[in-house]
């Protein structure tokens, strides 16, 4: 069976709603929709910040998003994968990115959006830069986010 | 002529996001290019000073270090990820 897939990357915001909407509306065999949203802090480790800018390098952002959702679709039953990401210019409150799975059970669909979000962010070429009123600096990478990524591999 | 790429503060160091450049001979791999381009001046010494922490994707796949630059048609320079 194929599974429905998107993998988008965009300015604008999205509709998280709409999105899970469309991967269970008229199927009798999706049974859980798990949806991940990943949101601007209005402050960055204590400090409040005016905006983000998201750079990614176009082409190998969205490779390796669809890469692991290929593995994603390889690992767990799944009916239907979503993944959106935003790039450019980000309020704090907004939207930054989106995970939707879905399956006929809940394991496979919360299992799925986590390892779709540690991969995404250790490994999509996307860098956040914050802008406070000190000006602008590119965020550092989190030891944490490799360290849940990793729990991932198989042997 | 090789596409060199450079994104993030790698990209506000060396100056430009883009460039084609022809790979010197003895240049075998990408932990070599990045000690190669350190040397032409120093916008690119100071992007490529640590260059441990520099990830480089070959035609749009992350790689190592060492992993051969031959055929290569685009070569990209990067920090570490940080979207999601």
């Amino acid at each position: 069976m194929i599974v429905p897939t998107t993998v988008r990357l965009q300015r604008e915001p999205f509709d998280v709603a709409a999105e899970a909407a469309k991967l269970s509306r008229g199927r009798a065999d999706v049974g859980a929709v798990v949806t991940f949203t990943g949101i601007c802090r209005g402050n960055e480790e204590g400090e409040p910040i005016a905006a983000l800018t998201l750079e990614h390098y176009p082409g190998m952002a969205e490779a390796e998003i669809e890469h692991h959702v290929a593995e994603a679709i390889e690992r767990w039953p799944l009916t239907g994968v979503t993944v959106i990401h935003r790039y450019g210019h980000i309020a704090p409150g907004e939207d930054i990115v989106m995970v939707v799975t879905t399956s006929a059970h809940r394991q496979a669909a919360f299992a799925a959006a986590e390892f779709l979000m540690d991969y995404l962010k250790t490994r999509a070429p996307f860098w956040k830069q914050v802008e406070t009123t000190s000006g602008k600096t590119w965020v550092d990478a989190k030891a944490t986010d490799d360290t849940a990524a990793e729990r991932w591999r198989r042997p | 002529m090789t596409k060199l790429r450079y994104f993030a503060w790698v990209r506000e160091r060396v100056g430009k996001p883009e460039e084609d450049v022809d790979l010197p001979a003895h240049v075998l791999t990408a932990g070599e290019l990045m000690t190669w381009l350190s040397g032409r001046g120093e916008e690119y010494a100071n992007a490529f000073t640590n260059p441990k922490i520099i990830r480089v994707a070959i035609d749009r796949s992350h790689v190592q270090p060492d992993a051969s630059v031959a055929g290569a048609s685009e070569i990209a320079f990067f920090p570490p990820m940080t979207g999601g």
